[in-house]
Protein backbone atom coordinates (compact mmCIF):
# COMPACT_ATOMS: atom_id res chain seq x y z
CA UNK A 1 0.00 0.00 0.00
CA UNK A 2 2.37 2.75 -1.05
CA UNK A 3 1.84 6.05 -2.73
CA UNK A 4 3.68 5.01 -5.88
CA UNK A 5 1.53 4.60 -8.94
CA UNK A 6 -1.66 5.38 -7.07
CA UNK A 7 -1.64 9.14 -7.33
CA UNK A 8 -4.02 10.18 -10.02
CA UNK A 9 -2.16 13.44 -10.49
CA UNK A 10 0.95 11.63 -11.76
CA UNK A 11 -1.08 9.79 -14.34
CA UNK A 12 -2.64 13.01 -15.57
CA UNK A 13 0.72 14.67 -16.04
CA UNK A 14 2.13 11.83 -18.17
CA UNK A 15 -1.06 11.33 -20.15
CA UNK A 16 -0.57 13.98 -22.89
CA UNK A 17 2.92 12.67 -23.65
CA UNK A 18 1.63 9.16 -24.13
CA UNK A 19 -1.14 10.35 -26.37
CA UNK A 20 1.46 12.14 -28.49
CA UNK A 21 3.54 8.98 -28.94
CA UNK A 22 0.47 7.07 -30.03
CA UNK A 23 -0.49 9.78 -32.48
CA UNK A 24 2.92 9.72 -34.10
CA UNK A 25 2.83 5.97 -34.80
CA UNK A 26 -0.64 4.94 -36.00
CA UNK A 27 0.25 1.28 -36.48
CA UNK A 28 -2.42 -1.30 -37.36
CA UNK A 29 -2.10 -2.69 -33.84
CA UNK A 30 -2.99 0.68 -32.39
CA UNK A 31 -6.04 0.91 -34.63
CA UNK A 32 -7.07 -2.59 -33.68
CA UNK A 33 -6.77 -1.79 -29.98
CA UNK A 34 -8.76 1.39 -30.40
CA UNK A 35 -11.45 -0.49 -32.32
CA UNK A 36 -11.69 -3.18 -29.63
CA UNK A 37 -11.87 -0.62 -26.85
CA UNK A 38 -14.44 1.47 -28.70
CA UNK A 39 -16.72 -1.44 -29.50
CA UNK A 40 -16.42 -2.73 -25.94
CA UNK A 41 -17.37 0.70 -24.59
CA UNK A 42 -20.19 0.97 -27.08
CA UNK A 43 -21.60 -2.42 -26.15
CA UNK A 44 -21.21 -2.23 -22.39
CA UNK A 45 -21.64 1.49 -21.66
CA UNK A 46 -23.21 3.51 -24.44
CA UNK A 47 -25.81 0.98 -25.56
CA UNK A 48 -27.22 0.28 -22.06
CA UNK A 49 -27.27 4.01 -21.34
CA UNK A 50 -29.16 4.70 -24.55
CA UNK A 51 -31.53 1.83 -23.72
CA UNK A 52 -32.32 3.36 -20.32
CA UNK A 53 -33.27 6.70 -21.85
CA UNK A 54 -35.10 5.07 -24.77
CA UNK A 55 -37.25 2.98 -22.42
CA UNK A 56 -37.98 6.01 -20.26
CA UNK A 57 -39.13 7.98 -23.28
CA UNK A 58 -40.85 5.03 -24.98
CA UNK A 59 -44.26 6.65 -24.49
CA UNK A 60 -43.02 10.20 -24.86
CA UNK A 61 -41.73 12.82 -22.47
CA UNK A 62 -45.10 13.38 -20.75
CA UNK A 63 -45.50 9.95 -19.10
CA UNK A 64 -41.82 9.94 -18.08
CA UNK A 65 -42.18 13.31 -16.35
CA UNK A 66 -45.47 12.24 -14.79
CA UNK A 67 -43.73 9.17 -13.36
CA UNK A 68 -41.08 11.39 -11.78
CA UNK A 69 -43.68 13.80 -10.40
CA UNK A 70 -45.44 10.89 -8.65
CA UNK A 71 -45.62 11.31 -4.85
CA UNK A 72 -43.76 8.10 -4.07
CA UNK A 73 -41.03 8.90 -6.58
CA UNK A 74 -40.59 12.42 -5.20
CA UNK A 75 -40.34 10.99 -1.71
CA UNK A 76 -37.68 8.54 -2.93
CA UNK A 77 -35.74 11.41 -4.50
CA UNK A 78 -36.00 13.45 -1.27
CA UNK A 79 -34.82 10.52 0.85
CA UNK A 80 -31.90 9.84 -1.48
CA UNK A 81 -30.80 13.48 -1.42
CA UNK A 82 -31.12 13.61 2.35
CA UNK A 83 -29.06 10.45 2.73
CA UNK A 84 -26.37 11.94 0.52
CA UNK A 85 -26.49 15.20 2.50
CA UNK A 86 -25.77 13.32 5.73
CA UNK A 87 -23.44 10.56 4.51
CA UNK A 88 -21.10 12.78 2.50
CA UNK A 89 -20.21 15.29 5.28
CA UNK A 90 -19.71 12.40 7.70
CA UNK A 91 -17.32 10.76 5.30
CA UNK A 92 -15.53 14.04 4.58
CA UNK A 93 -14.92 14.52 8.30
CA UNK A 94 -13.80 10.96 8.70
CA UNK A 95 -11.72 10.93 5.52
CA UNK A 96 -9.88 14.12 6.46
CA UNK A 97 -9.14 12.90 9.98
CA UNK A 98 -8.00 9.47 8.82
CA UNK A 99 -5.83 10.65 5.95
CA UNK A 100 -4.30 13.40 8.10
CA UNK A 101 -3.40 10.86 10.77
CA UNK A 102 -2.06 8.34 8.28
CA UNK A 103 -0.11 10.73 6.07
CA UNK A 104 1.39 13.02 8.71
CA UNK A 105 2.10 10.73 11.65
CA UNK A 106 3.85 7.48 12.38
CA UNK A 107 2.08 5.23 14.85
CA UNK A 108 1.72 1.60 15.68
CA UNK A 109 -1.08 -0.19 13.83
CA UNK A 110 -1.05 2.27 10.93
CA UNK A 111 -1.08 -0.32 8.17
CA UNK A 112 -3.87 -2.13 10.00
CA UNK A 113 -5.89 1.09 10.04
CA UNK A 114 -5.28 1.54 6.31
CA UNK A 115 -6.61 -1.92 5.52
CA UNK A 116 -9.51 -1.37 7.90
CA UNK A 117 -10.54 1.68 5.89
CA UNK A 118 -10.75 -0.54 2.82
CA UNK A 119 -13.01 -3.03 4.58
CA UNK A 120 -16.33 -1.64 3.26
CA UNK A 121 -15.01 -2.17 -0.28
CA UNK A 122 -14.18 -5.81 0.31
CA UNK A 123 -17.34 -6.71 2.26
CA UNK A 124 -20.39 -7.54 0.17
CA UNK A 125 -23.07 -4.83 0.56
CA UNK A 126 -25.60 -7.46 1.56
CA UNK A 127 -23.42 -8.47 4.48
CA UNK A 128 -22.96 -4.81 5.37
CA UNK A 129 -26.74 -4.42 5.49
CA UNK A 130 -27.28 -7.59 7.51
CA UNK A 131 -24.72 -6.43 10.06
CA UNK A 132 -26.93 -3.43 10.81
CA UNK A 133 -30.03 -5.63 11.07
CA UNK A 134 -28.17 -7.89 13.51
CA UNK A 135 -27.05 -4.88 15.55
CA UNK A 136 -30.15 -2.69 15.45
CA UNK A 137 -32.97 -5.12 14.56
CA UNK A 138 -35.84 -5.84 16.95
CA UNK A 139 -34.03 -8.99 18.01
CA UNK A 140 -30.55 -7.53 17.58
CA UNK A 141 -27.85 -6.54 20.04
CA UNK A 142 -28.75 -2.86 20.49
CA UNK A 143 -32.18 -2.76 18.82
CA UNK A 144 -34.43 -3.51 21.83
CA UNK A 145 -32.72 -0.90 24.05
CA UNK A 146 -33.00 1.77 21.34
CA UNK A 147 -36.62 0.82 20.63
CA UNK A 148 -37.42 1.44 24.30
CA UNK A 149 -36.10 4.98 23.78
CA UNK A 150 -38.44 5.27 20.79
CA UNK A 151 -35.60 5.16 18.29
CA UNK A 152 -36.14 3.01 15.23
CA UNK A 153 -32.89 2.40 13.31
CA UNK A 154 -33.33 -0.40 10.78
CA UNK A 155 -36.30 -0.21 8.38
CA UNK A 156 -36.20 3.55 8.97
CA UNK A 157 -34.16 6.51 7.77
CA UNK A 158 -31.29 6.20 10.31
CA UNK A 159 -30.55 2.67 9.09
CA UNK A 160 -30.45 3.80 5.48
CA UNK A 161 -28.05 6.61 6.35
CA UNK A 162 -25.86 4.26 8.40
CA UNK A 163 -25.68 1.64 5.65
CA UNK A 164 -24.90 4.27 3.01
CA UNK A 165 -22.23 5.88 5.17
CA UNK A 166 -20.68 2.46 5.74
CA UNK A 167 -20.38 1.49 2.08
CA UNK A 168 -19.09 4.93 1.01
CA UNK A 169 -16.71 5.12 3.97
CA UNK A 170 -13.38 4.62 2.11
CA UNK A 171 -14.03 6.91 -0.85
CA UNK A 172 -12.82 10.25 0.56
CA UNK A 173 -10.02 8.75 2.65
CA UNK A 174 -8.75 6.64 -0.28
CA UNK A 175 -8.57 9.79 -2.39
CA UNK A 176 -6.71 11.86 0.21
CA UNK A 177 -4.21 9.44 1.75
CA UNK A 178 -1.96 8.99 -1.33
CA UNK A 179 -2.26 12.69 -2.15
CA UNK A 180 -1.21 13.80 1.32
CA UNK A 181 1.59 11.24 1.44
CA UNK A 182 2.94 12.45 -1.89
CA UNK A 183 2.82 16.07 -0.84
CA UNK A 184 4.89 15.52 2.26
CA UNK A 185 5.04 17.61 5.44
CA UNK A 186 7.51 20.40 4.65
CA UNK A 187 5.02 23.22 4.22
CA UNK A 188 3.07 22.26 7.33
CA UNK A 189 6.31 22.07 9.32
CA UNK A 190 7.31 25.51 8.04
CA UNK A 191 3.93 26.94 9.03
CA UNK A 192 4.15 25.53 12.52
CA UNK A 193 7.73 26.79 12.89
CA UNK A 194 6.44 30.25 11.96
CA UNK A 195 3.96 30.02 14.84
CA UNK A 196 0.72 28.88 13.17
CA UNK A 197 -1.68 26.81 15.27
CA UNK A 198 -2.77 23.33 14.18
CA UNK A 199 -6.11 24.61 12.89
CA UNK A 200 -4.48 27.52 11.02
CA UNK A 201 -2.00 25.13 9.43
CA UNK A 202 -4.79 22.86 8.31
CA UNK A 203 -6.99 25.63 6.97
CA UNK A 204 -4.34 27.83 5.33
CA UNK A 205 -1.76 25.26 4.19
CA UNK A 206 -3.13 21.72 3.97
CA UNK A 207 -6.68 22.36 2.77
CA UNK A 208 -5.68 24.45 -0.26
CA UNK A 209 -3.20 21.73 -1.25
CA UNK A 210 -5.74 18.92 -1.12
CA UNK A 211 -8.95 20.68 -2.12
CA UNK A 212 -9.14 19.19 -5.62
CA UNK A 213 -8.54 15.70 -4.33
CA UNK A 214 -11.11 16.33 -1.63
CA UNK A 215 -13.67 17.60 -4.12
CA UNK A 216 -13.03 14.57 -6.29
CA UNK A 217 -13.59 12.27 -3.31
CA UNK A 218 -16.79 14.11 -2.39
CA UNK A 219 -18.17 13.69 -5.89
CA UNK A 220 -17.36 9.98 -5.99
CA UNK A 221 -18.84 9.57 -2.51
CA UNK A 222 -22.05 11.39 -3.43
CA UNK A 223 -22.46 9.37 -6.63
CA UNK A 224 -22.00 6.08 -4.82
CA UNK A 225 -24.30 7.14 -1.97
CA UNK A 226 -27.06 7.93 -4.46
CA UNK A 227 -26.71 4.67 -6.31
CA UNK A 228 -26.20 2.26 -3.43
CA UNK A 229 -28.63 -0.63 -3.71
CA UNK A 230 -27.53 -3.77 -1.85
CA UNK A 231 -26.90 -2.63 1.70
CA UNK A 232 -29.76 -0.14 1.63
CA UNK A 233 -32.14 -2.79 0.28
CA UNK A 234 -31.47 -4.98 3.32
CA UNK A 235 -32.11 -2.25 5.91
CA UNK A 236 -34.80 -0.27 4.10
CA UNK A 237 -37.98 -2.25 4.74
CA UNK A 238 -39.20 -0.90 1.37
CA UNK A 239 -42.02 1.21 2.81
CA UNK A 240 -43.21 3.25 -0.16
CA UNK A 241 -43.15 6.97 0.40
CA UNK A 242 -41.03 6.54 3.52
CA UNK A 243 -37.97 4.32 3.32
CA UNK A 244 -37.55 3.87 -0.42
CA UNK A 245 -34.48 5.37 -2.03
CA UNK A 246 -34.26 5.98 -5.78
CA UNK A 247 -32.50 2.70 -6.70
CA UNK A 248 -35.00 0.72 -4.60
CA UNK A 249 -37.87 2.61 -6.20
CA UNK A 250 -36.60 1.64 -9.65
CA UNK A 251 -36.84 -2.01 -8.68
CA UNK A 252 -40.34 -1.60 -7.25
CA UNK A 253 -41.61 0.16 -10.37
CA UNK A 254 -40.01 -2.48 -12.59
CA UNK A 255 -41.56 -5.32 -10.57
CA UNK A 256 -44.93 -3.60 -10.90
CA UNK A 257 -44.62 -3.68 -14.71
CA UNK A 258 -44.29 0.12 -14.74
CA UNK A 259 -41.41 0.16 -17.21
CA UNK A 260 -41.70 3.82 -18.16
CA UNK A 261 -41.63 4.82 -14.49
CA UNK A 262 -38.75 2.51 -13.65
CA UNK A 263 -36.61 3.78 -16.50
CA UNK A 264 -37.57 7.39 -15.91
CA UNK A 265 -36.18 7.17 -12.38
CA UNK A 266 -33.23 5.15 -13.69
CA UNK A 267 -32.60 7.98 -16.18
CA UNK A 268 -32.37 10.44 -13.30
CA UNK A 269 -29.75 8.22 -11.69
CA UNK A 270 -27.94 7.90 -15.00
CA UNK A 271 -27.98 11.69 -15.41
CA UNK A 272 -26.37 12.15 -12.01
CA UNK A 273 -23.74 9.61 -13.06
CA UNK A 274 -23.08 11.59 -16.23
CA UNK A 275 -22.89 14.79 -14.19
CA UNK A 276 -20.37 13.07 -11.94
CA UNK A 277 -18.28 12.13 -14.96
CA UNK A 278 -18.45 15.71 -16.21
CA UNK A 279 -17.44 17.11 -12.84
CA UNK A 280 -14.63 14.57 -12.62
CA UNK A 281 -13.08 15.50 -15.94
CA UNK A 282 -13.51 19.18 -15.14
CA UNK A 283 -11.58 18.68 -11.93
CA UNK A 284 -8.90 16.60 -13.61
CA UNK A 285 -8.45 19.18 -16.33
CA UNK A 286 -8.43 22.15 -14.02
CA UNK A 287 -7.31 20.90 -10.64
CA UNK A 288 -3.58 20.16 -11.02
CA UNK A 289 -2.85 23.44 -12.83
CA UNK A 290 -4.49 25.39 -10.05
CA UNK A 291 -2.81 23.52 -7.23
CA UNK A 292 0.59 23.57 -8.94
CA UNK A 293 0.40 27.30 -9.64
CA UNK B 1 -57.90 5.04 -10.04
CA UNK B 2 -61.05 3.50 -8.56
CA UNK B 3 -59.54 0.01 -8.37
CA UNK B 4 -57.33 0.51 -5.33
CA UNK B 5 -58.73 -1.07 -2.14
CA UNK B 6 -56.44 1.12 -0.03
CA UNK B 7 -57.84 4.36 -1.43
CA UNK B 8 -61.35 2.92 -1.06
CA UNK B 9 -60.70 2.08 2.60
CA UNK B 10 -59.30 5.57 3.24
CA UNK B 11 -62.56 7.04 1.85
CA UNK B 12 -64.62 4.59 3.92
CA UNK B 13 -62.73 5.47 7.13
CA UNK B 14 -63.00 9.18 6.47
CA UNK B 15 -66.75 8.80 6.05
CA UNK B 16 -67.34 6.65 9.13
CA UNK B 17 -64.71 8.07 11.53
CA UNK B 18 -63.90 11.50 10.07
CA UNK B 19 -60.17 10.72 10.20
CA UNK B 20 -57.71 10.80 7.35
CA UNK B 21 -55.78 7.54 7.18
CA UNK B 22 -52.60 7.12 5.18
CA UNK B 23 -51.67 3.60 4.15
CA UNK B 24 -47.97 3.00 3.70
CA UNK B 25 -47.06 -0.16 1.82
CA UNK B 26 -44.05 -2.40 1.63
CA UNK B 27 -44.15 -5.24 -0.88
CA UNK B 28 -41.91 -8.25 -1.23
CA UNK B 29 -41.73 -12.03 -1.12
CA UNK B 30 -43.80 -13.47 1.73
CA UNK B 31 -40.94 -15.09 3.64
CA UNK B 32 -38.74 -12.03 3.30
CA UNK B 33 -41.47 -9.68 4.52
CA UNK B 34 -42.20 -11.89 7.54
CA UNK B 35 -38.48 -11.85 8.34
CA UNK B 36 -38.42 -8.03 8.11
CA UNK B 37 -41.38 -7.69 10.51
CA UNK B 38 -39.68 -10.07 12.95
CA UNK B 39 -36.51 -7.97 12.68
CA UNK B 40 -38.42 -4.80 13.51
CA UNK B 41 -40.25 -3.48 10.45
CA UNK B 42 -43.11 -1.59 12.16
CA UNK B 43 -45.99 -3.04 10.13
CA UNK B 44 -49.49 -2.70 11.58
CA UNK B 45 -51.00 -5.32 9.28
CA UNK B 46 -49.46 -8.05 7.15
CA UNK B 47 -50.99 -9.68 4.08
CA UNK B 48 -48.76 -12.60 3.15
CA UNK B 49 -48.77 -15.57 0.78
CA UNK B 50 -49.25 -18.34 3.30
CA UNK B 51 -50.26 -18.95 6.89
CA UNK B 52 -46.87 -20.44 7.68
CA UNK B 53 -45.25 -17.02 7.39
CA UNK B 54 -47.69 -15.46 9.85
CA UNK B 55 -47.16 -18.42 12.19
CA UNK B 56 -43.51 -17.37 12.12
CA UNK B 57 -44.52 -13.96 13.52
CA UNK B 58 -46.22 -15.73 16.44
CA UNK B 59 -43.32 -18.07 16.99
CA UNK B 60 -40.44 -15.57 16.82
CA UNK B 61 -41.10 -12.52 18.89
CA UNK B 62 -44.81 -13.05 19.75
CA UNK B 63 -45.85 -10.35 17.30
CA UNK B 64 -49.27 -11.91 16.71
CA UNK B 65 -51.27 -14.23 19.00
CA UNK B 66 -50.94 -17.95 18.26
CA UNK B 67 -54.64 -18.17 17.35
CA UNK B 68 -54.37 -15.28 14.83
CA UNK B 69 -56.06 -17.31 12.13
CA UNK B 70 -59.36 -17.47 14.05
CA UNK B 71 -59.56 -13.67 14.52
CA UNK B 72 -61.12 -13.07 11.09
CA UNK B 73 -63.58 -15.05 8.95
CA UNK B 74 -62.53 -17.73 6.44
CA UNK B 75 -59.31 -18.59 8.27
CA UNK B 76 -58.23 -14.96 7.93
CA UNK B 77 -58.01 -15.01 4.16
CA UNK B 78 -60.48 -12.56 2.63
CA UNK B 79 -59.81 -13.71 -0.93
CA UNK B 80 -58.41 -16.81 -2.55
CA UNK B 81 -56.59 -17.82 -5.67
CA UNK B 82 -55.38 -21.02 -7.23
CA UNK B 83 -52.48 -22.31 -9.26
CA UNK B 84 -52.88 -22.27 -13.05
CA UNK B 85 -50.62 -22.71 -16.07
CA UNK B 86 -49.56 -19.89 -18.34
CA UNK B 87 -48.43 -21.04 -21.81
CA UNK B 88 -47.36 -19.39 -25.05
CA UNK B 89 -50.14 -18.42 -27.46
CA UNK B 90 -51.64 -21.42 -29.23
CA UNK B 91 -50.27 -23.77 -26.56
CA UNK B 92 -47.58 -25.21 -28.90
CA UNK B 93 -46.52 -27.92 -26.44
CA UNK B 94 -50.17 -29.02 -25.91
CA UNK B 95 -50.12 -28.63 -22.15
CA UNK B 96 -53.56 -29.47 -20.72
CA UNK B 97 -52.92 -30.88 -17.26
CA UNK B 98 -50.26 -31.55 -14.64
CA UNK B 99 -49.24 -34.81 -16.33
CA UNK B 100 -48.05 -32.91 -19.40
CA UNK B 101 -45.48 -31.02 -17.34
CA UNK B 102 -43.25 -34.06 -16.89
CA UNK B 103 -42.98 -34.83 -20.59
CA UNK B 104 -39.47 -34.56 -21.96
CA UNK B 105 -38.80 -31.32 -23.79
CA UNK B 106 -41.27 -29.25 -21.76
CA UNK B 107 -39.54 -26.44 -19.87
CA UNK B 108 -41.40 -25.46 -16.69
CA UNK B 109 -40.81 -22.12 -14.94
CA UNK B 110 -41.57 -21.95 -11.21
CA UNK B 111 -39.72 -20.22 -8.37
CA UNK B 112 -37.72 -21.90 -5.64
CA UNK B 113 -40.02 -23.32 -2.91
CA UNK B 114 -37.23 -22.90 -0.38
CA UNK B 115 -37.47 -19.10 -0.68
CA UNK B 116 -40.84 -18.35 -2.28
CA UNK B 117 -44.26 -18.79 -0.71
CA UNK B 118 -45.94 -18.84 -4.11
CA UNK B 119 -43.62 -21.62 -5.23
CA UNK B 120 -44.73 -23.79 -2.32
CA UNK B 121 -48.33 -23.56 -3.50
CA UNK B 122 -47.17 -24.67 -6.98
CA UNK B 123 -45.30 -27.62 -5.56
CA UNK B 124 -48.14 -28.71 -3.28
CA UNK B 125 -50.68 -28.39 -6.10
CA UNK B 126 -48.58 -30.71 -8.27
CA UNK B 127 -48.19 -33.15 -5.41
CA UNK B 128 -51.93 -33.11 -4.64
CA UNK B 129 -52.81 -33.83 -8.27
CA UNK B 130 -50.47 -36.84 -8.45
CA UNK B 131 -51.72 -38.08 -5.08
CA UNK B 132 -55.40 -37.74 -5.97
CA UNK B 133 -55.31 -39.28 -9.41
CA UNK B 134 -56.42 -42.91 -9.68
CA UNK B 135 -53.73 -45.21 -8.31
CA UNK B 136 -51.83 -42.29 -6.80
CA UNK B 137 -49.72 -42.74 -3.70
CA UNK B 138 -47.08 -40.81 -1.75
CA UNK B 139 -44.41 -42.63 -3.77
CA UNK B 140 -46.00 -41.90 -7.14
CA UNK B 141 -46.50 -38.25 -6.13
CA UNK B 142 -42.82 -37.96 -5.23
CA UNK B 143 -41.88 -39.56 -8.52
CA UNK B 144 -44.08 -37.10 -10.43
CA UNK B 145 -42.78 -34.02 -8.65
CA UNK B 146 -39.19 -35.22 -9.18
CA UNK B 147 -39.81 -35.47 -12.94
CA UNK B 148 -41.55 -32.08 -12.98
CA UNK B 149 -38.65 -30.30 -11.29
CA UNK B 150 -36.19 -32.03 -13.63
CA UNK B 151 -37.91 -29.93 -16.33
CA UNK B 152 -37.30 -26.65 -14.48
CA UNK B 153 -34.34 -24.87 -16.11
CA UNK B 154 -34.01 -22.14 -13.49
CA UNK B 155 -35.51 -21.57 -10.04
CA UNK B 156 -36.01 -17.86 -9.39
CA UNK B 157 -36.13 -16.78 -5.77
CA UNK B 158 -39.61 -15.24 -6.01
CA UNK B 159 -42.83 -15.46 -7.99
CA UNK B 160 -42.37 -12.09 -9.66
CA UNK B 161 -38.88 -13.13 -10.79
CA UNK B 162 -40.32 -16.24 -12.45
CA UNK B 163 -42.99 -14.17 -14.20
CA UNK B 164 -40.27 -11.93 -15.64
CA UNK B 165 -38.19 -14.95 -16.68
CA UNK B 166 -41.16 -16.41 -18.52
CA UNK B 167 -42.90 -13.37 -19.99
CA UNK B 168 -40.12 -10.81 -20.42
CA UNK B 169 -37.11 -13.04 -21.08
CA UNK B 170 -39.10 -15.63 -23.02
CA UNK B 171 -37.70 -18.65 -21.18
CA UNK B 172 -39.77 -21.84 -20.78
CA UNK B 173 -42.97 -23.36 -22.20
CA UNK B 174 -45.17 -23.07 -19.14
CA UNK B 175 -45.22 -20.87 -16.05
CA UNK B 176 -46.82 -22.16 -12.86
CA UNK B 177 -48.43 -19.12 -11.28
CA UNK B 178 -51.18 -17.86 -9.08
CA UNK B 179 -54.28 -17.26 -11.14
CA UNK B 180 -54.26 -13.52 -10.34
CA UNK B 181 -50.59 -13.18 -11.31
CA UNK B 182 -51.22 -15.14 -14.54
CA UNK B 183 -54.23 -12.98 -15.46
CA UNK B 184 -52.29 -9.80 -14.70
CA UNK B 185 -49.43 -11.01 -16.87
CA UNK B 186 -51.76 -11.76 -19.78
CA UNK B 187 -53.16 -8.21 -19.47
CA UNK B 188 -49.67 -6.71 -19.33
CA UNK B 189 -47.97 -8.76 -22.03
CA UNK B 190 -50.95 -9.27 -24.30
CA UNK B 191 -53.59 -11.86 -25.19
CA UNK B 192 -51.83 -12.39 -28.50
CA UNK B 193 -48.76 -13.82 -26.77
CA UNK B 194 -49.91 -15.80 -23.73
CA UNK B 195 -52.86 -17.93 -22.69
CA UNK B 196 -54.02 -19.55 -19.49
CA UNK B 197 -54.60 -23.29 -19.03
CA UNK B 198 -56.65 -24.46 -16.05
CA UNK B 199 -55.59 -27.91 -14.80
CA UNK B 200 -58.12 -30.61 -13.83
CA UNK B 201 -57.30 -30.18 -10.15
CA UNK B 202 -55.55 -27.44 -8.28
CA UNK B 203 -55.00 -26.14 -4.79
CA UNK B 204 -57.02 -23.51 -2.97
CA UNK B 205 -54.48 -20.78 -2.25
CA UNK B 206 -55.57 -18.82 0.80
CA UNK B 207 -53.33 -15.79 1.30
CA UNK B 208 -53.87 -14.76 4.92
CA UNK B 209 -53.97 -11.35 6.62
CA UNK B 210 -53.36 -10.40 10.25
CA UNK B 211 -53.04 -7.42 12.56
CA UNK B 212 -49.53 -7.31 14.06
CA UNK B 213 -50.76 -7.02 17.62
CA UNK B 214 -47.46 -6.03 19.20
CA UNK B 215 -46.92 -3.16 16.75
CA UNK B 216 -50.45 -1.72 16.86
CA UNK B 217 -50.32 -1.70 20.66
CA UNK B 218 -47.22 0.48 20.48
CA UNK B 219 -48.62 2.71 17.73
CA UNK B 220 -52.16 2.91 19.11
CA UNK B 221 -53.48 1.91 15.68
CA UNK B 222 -55.34 -1.25 16.68
CA UNK B 223 -58.81 -0.02 15.81
CA UNK B 224 -58.02 1.24 12.31
CA UNK B 225 -55.81 -1.79 11.56
CA UNK B 226 -58.60 -4.19 12.45
CA UNK B 227 -61.12 -2.11 10.51
CA UNK B 228 -58.83 -2.20 7.47
CA UNK B 229 -58.72 -5.99 7.43
CA UNK B 230 -62.45 -6.31 8.13
CA UNK B 231 -63.10 -3.91 5.27
CA UNK B 232 -61.44 -6.41 2.89
CA UNK B 233 -64.47 -8.69 3.47
CA UNK B 234 -66.99 -5.98 2.54
CA UNK B 235 -68.88 -6.09 -0.72
CA UNK B 236 -67.09 -3.00 -2.06
CA UNK B 237 -63.63 -4.41 -1.34
CA UNK B 238 -64.54 -7.87 -2.60
CA UNK B 239 -65.48 -6.34 -5.95
CA UNK B 240 -62.11 -4.60 -6.05
CA UNK B 241 -60.10 -7.72 -5.23
CA UNK B 242 -62.00 -9.52 -7.99
CA UNK B 243 -60.91 -6.77 -10.36
CA UNK B 244 -57.35 -7.68 -9.41
CA UNK B 245 -58.17 -11.30 -10.34
CA UNK B 246 -58.35 -12.70 -6.82
CA UNK B 247 -61.37 -14.92 -6.19
CA UNK B 248 -63.73 -13.16 -3.78
CA UNK B 249 -65.07 -14.97 -0.70
CA UNK B 250 -68.41 -13.19 -0.72
CA UNK B 251 -71.01 -15.37 -2.48
CA UNK B 252 -72.99 -12.40 -3.77
CA UNK B 253 -69.92 -10.98 -5.51
CA UNK B 254 -68.58 -14.33 -6.73
CA UNK B 255 -71.92 -15.32 -8.27
CA UNK B 256 -72.00 -12.29 -10.53
CA UNK B 257 -68.49 -13.03 -11.78
CA UNK B 258 -68.90 -16.67 -12.75
CA UNK B 259 -67.40 -16.24 -16.18
CA UNK B 260 -64.40 -14.37 -14.84
CA UNK B 261 -63.39 -17.28 -12.60
CA UNK B 262 -63.91 -20.68 -14.26
CA UNK B 263 -64.74 -23.46 -11.79
CA UNK B 264 -61.80 -25.66 -10.78
CA UNK B 265 -61.75 -28.73 -8.60
CA UNK B 266 -59.84 -27.46 -5.57
CA UNK B 267 -58.21 -29.17 -2.63
CA UNK B 268 -56.85 -27.43 0.47
CA UNK B 269 -53.51 -27.69 2.23
CA UNK B 270 -55.32 -28.77 5.39
CA UNK B 271 -57.11 -31.74 3.83
CA UNK B 272 -54.22 -33.07 1.74
CA UNK B 273 -51.19 -32.14 3.83
CA UNK B 274 -52.60 -31.65 7.35
CA UNK B 275 -51.83 -27.92 7.48
CA UNK B 276 -48.88 -25.69 6.66
CA UNK B 277 -46.71 -26.64 9.61
CA UNK B 278 -46.71 -30.30 8.58
CA UNK B 279 -46.38 -29.54 4.87
CA UNK B 280 -43.41 -27.29 5.62
CA UNK B 281 -41.68 -29.92 7.77
CA UNK B 282 -42.25 -32.79 5.34
CA UNK B 283 -41.49 -31.00 2.08
CA UNK B 284 -39.55 -27.75 2.39
CA UNK B 285 -37.48 -27.92 5.58
CA UNK B 286 -33.80 -28.81 5.18
CA UNK B 287 -33.59 -32.51 4.36
CA UNK B 288 -37.29 -32.56 3.34
CA UNK B 289 -38.72 -34.05 0.16
CA UNK B 290 -37.81 -31.07 -2.00
CA UNK B 291 -34.13 -31.35 -1.06
CA UNK B 292 -34.30 -35.03 -1.94
CA UNK B 293 -35.91 -34.67 -5.34
CA UNK B 294 -34.31 -31.51 -6.70
CA UNK B 295 -30.91 -31.52 -8.32
CA UNK B 296 -29.83 -28.07 -9.58
CA UNK B 297 -29.62 -28.02 -13.34
CA UNK B 298 -31.92 -31.01 -13.77
CA UNK B 299 -30.86 -34.58 -14.46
Amino acid sequence: MGSQGRTRRGAVVTDPERRETLARTPSPVAWLLVAIAASFLGLFLVLPLVAVFAQALAKGLGPALAAIADDETLSAIRLTLMTVAIAVPLNVGFGLAASWAIAKFEFCGKSFLVSLIDLPFSVSPVVAGLVFVLLFGARGLLGPALADQGLQVVFAVPGIVLATTFVTFPLVARELIPLMQAQGNEEEEAAITLGASGWQTFRRVTLPKIRWGLLYGVILCAARAMGEFGAVSVVSGHVRGETNTMPLHVEILYDGYDFVGAFAVASLLALTALATLGAKSWIEARGPRRSVA
Amino acid sequence: MGVDPNAAFARHWKKTHGQKVTIRQSHGGSGKQARAVIDGLEADVVTLALAYDIDALAEHGQLVPRDWQSKLPDRSSPYTSTIVFLVRKGNPKAIRDWGDLMKTGVLVVTPNPKTSGGARWNYLAAWAWALRKPGGSEASAEQFVRKLYANVPVLDSGARGSSTTFAQNGIGDVLLAWENEARLLVEQVGRDRLEIVIPSLSILAEPPVAVVTRNVERHGTGEVARAYLEYLYSEEAQRLVAKHFYRPRLESVARGLGRRFPPVQLVTVDEVFGGWQRAQRAHFADGGTFDRIYRPGGE
